[in-house]
């Protein structure tokens, strides 16, 4: 049996102010980690959630992202005649034919800064397509109307934003009449309106995008094929759900990467913290950890038990942490897509997952920091230390 | 029959660029149910001789056995395990773990052996017992008096039922009575328990109660007188 962990607690308890210094130190460090990987979390998911796994999205050939992309009317005409394309309960064909456009937008806080939010121009089935998007507040805009309706996150975000206010974009004013949710998507960045009244405001005679629902989920790369093969059209046909995580992975990586540099160097202070304060109760209790191999706990109790001491003082830092970390789930921000060049606000995602990582990457932080002071006391000279 | 053998030691000190002998050629027998004192002044190697019996401390030349086993030529981590079956160390200044109550300190040694908690704890109390204890089980190592502590050290040496007590001036800093307690406990401890025992000290009283005395001076044993 290995010396009683009972010791170290109490050992720990004798001196609380370095205890909890240390502590702290490392729960500051469990915090800035949670909270940056919360932030990428939240735009990876944030872009997950926006793409369905039962839509294609169709863009020009070639075209990484939507903005890039031009499709004319009669690509739109022979998508909606695929056998591929589901069918409403009106029996016609689930097709959203889009056009995409980024309109520079000042913000309510400071209207001098500007931001580009999507203008996503939708047929009246791209309500049905979206299956997440919900209007809240509301009706739909009206076909053949200057209407719009705004993603939730948009409205706190930009000025005239109220039901019945009006914005003005492209030379035109344009109604809002309807907030909507997308399950924390990127479309609740967006403002949607009629596909037909964007058209002649922005990029001519062109959609952006073709969104549509597959008859059959798991038929996806059938037909991927058959839009690709069609000689009539020059196409990419991507699963509407790996086009947004693909879109997320770039910036997403930033973040994780930007996460882990900060809080790396951050962590080495906290190691050396956990160093010290190990170092002095090492320093200070020689005299304990001579009796104790004295009484006959070998070199390698010794060793773990200060390991697990130090650990012990991670692990209440890494709890402390995740407490301070726990508040930022939910708290909206924003930041520019790299992929869209577009406006996204999304919401940091502190995860039961994260919150594991967290606790996790405490305890290495004080395992870490306790070894060379564990491994001192390991070998430490007995007759020496009881001197 | 000798339970401590040690043949032929040499042991000496490296301090800064001075090289210090304290033993040059030292030989010596502890018999086994022994009570032996060792005196001597101060810097005589009294206390190195008990850590060399303990495997504390490593003879530069000669052997140390104890039981028959060579104890500098153990591992440090042979040896720990050999003194957690033999040894009962005590220590002059009681080193008892301060954030452990008197029974923690005690069952410490029995956390090495493979005894069930219930058996730990009718040992503990049984070495609490017989250092009249027993009522202070409880208590932190500040709760209770420097005899106590004592008496308390005294109890987590022999709750292992050690071949070999060890103490280092367990009576130093003590009280005239504290002190008369500890040494009737370890007469005890020899004649009716039949324990080996072999105490460092300065006080004649201490050795007075000692079957034996060994004289330490400058790393060689001058005297050796038995004790009526």
């Amino acid at each position: 049996m290995k010396i009683p962990i009972l010791y170290n607690v109490r050992s720990m308890l004798q001196r609380p102010y370095s205890t909890a210094l240390t502590a702290l130190g490392i729960a500051l460090v469990v915090a800035v980690f949670i909270g940056m990987l919360a932030l990428a979390n939240g735009f990876r998911v944030a872009l997950a959630r926006t793409g369905s796994n039962g839509n294609v999205l169709v863009l020009r050939k070639g075209a990484d992202s939507e903005l890039s992309s031009g499709v004319g009317r009669d690509v739109a005409s022979m998508i909606a005649a695929s056998p591929h394309v589901a069918t409403g309960p009106d029996g016609r064909p689930l097709v959203s034919p889009e056009v995409y456009v980024l309109v520079p937008m000042g913000k309510v806080f400071d209207t001098t800064k500007m931001a580009n939010v999507v203008v996503r121009g939708v047929s009246d089935q791209a309500w049905i397509v979206r299956s997440n998007v919900r209007v809240v507040d509301g009706q739909r805009p009206a076909s053949g109307r200057a209407e719009i309706c705004l993603g939730e996150r948009l409205v706190a975000r930009f000025p005239h934003t109220g039901i019945g206010q009006t914005m003005h974009f492209a030379g035109r004013d344009w109604t809002v009449t309807c907030h909507f949710t997308a399950a924390g998507s990127a479309f609740e960045s967006e403002v949607w309106g009629e596909n037909e009244q964007f058209m002649p405001v922005f990029r001519g005679d062109v959609f952006q995008s073709i969104t549509f629902r597959l008859k059959d989920p798991a038929a996806f790369e059938d037909a991927r094929r058959s839009l690709q093969d069609d000689k009539r059209m020059t196409v990419d046909a991507h699963r509407e759900s790996e086009f947004y995580a693909q879109q997320s992975q770039l910036l997403g990586r930033i973040l994780a990467i930007l996460a882990w540099t900060i809080t790396s160097i951050m962590a080495v202070g906290a190691v050396f913290g956990a160093v010290n304060t190990m170092y002095a109760a090492i320093a200070a209790r020689q005299p304990e950890i001579a009796v104790l191999m004295t009484i006959g706990f070998k070199p390698g109790s010794v060793l773990t038990s200060f390991l697990a001491e130090s650990g012990l003082i991670a692990a209440i830092g890494g709890i402390i942490g995740c407490l301070l970390a726990l508040p930022i789930n939910g708290l909206v921000t924003s930041t520019t897509n790299w992929a869209s060049f577009s406006e996204i606000a999304f919401s940091f995602r502190v995860t039961p997952l994260l919150l594991l990582n967290g606790f996790l990457f405490a305890v290495v932080m004080g395992l870490i920091g306790g070894f060379f002071p564990a491994w001192r006391a390991a070998r430490l000279r007995v007759v020496q230390a009881l001197r | 029959m000798a339970l401590v053998e040690i043949r032929d030691v040499y042991k000496s000190f490296q301090r800064d660029t001075q090289k210090i002998d304290v033993f040059t050629d030292l030989s010596l027998d502890i018999a086994s149910g022994s009570f032996t004192a060792l005196m001597g002044p101060s810097g005589s190697g009294k206390s190195t001789l008990l850590n060399l019996i303990a495997g504390l401390d490593k003879p530069t030349r000669g052997t140390v056995r104890v039981g028959g086993a060579d104890v500098g030529a153990m591992s440090a981590g042979q040896l720990a395990a050999w003194r957690a079956r033999n040894i009962g160390f005590v220590f002059q200044s009681f080193n008892l773990l301060p954030v452990l109550t008197a029974y923690q300190n005690v069952e410490l040694p029995l956390l090495l052996t493979n005894l069930s908690k219930k058996d730990r704890a009718e040992r503990v109390r049984l070495a609490l017992d017989v250092v009249g204890l027993s009522d202070r089980a409880d208590h932190y190592p500040r709760q209770l008096s420097g005899g106590q502590e004592q008496r308390t050290a005294i109890a987590r040496a022999i709750v292992a039922d050690p071949t070999l007590m060890l103490l280092d001036e367990p009576t130093g800093q003590l009280d005239a009575k504290s002190s008369q307690e500890v040494l009737t406990l370890l007469q005890r401890l020899n004649n009716e328990f039949n324990k080996t025992i072999v105490i460092v000290t300065h006080d004649a009283h201490a050795a007075d109660r000692a079957k034996s005395v060994l004289h330490l001076e400058k790393g060689d044993l001058i005297e050796k007188a038995a004790v009526a």
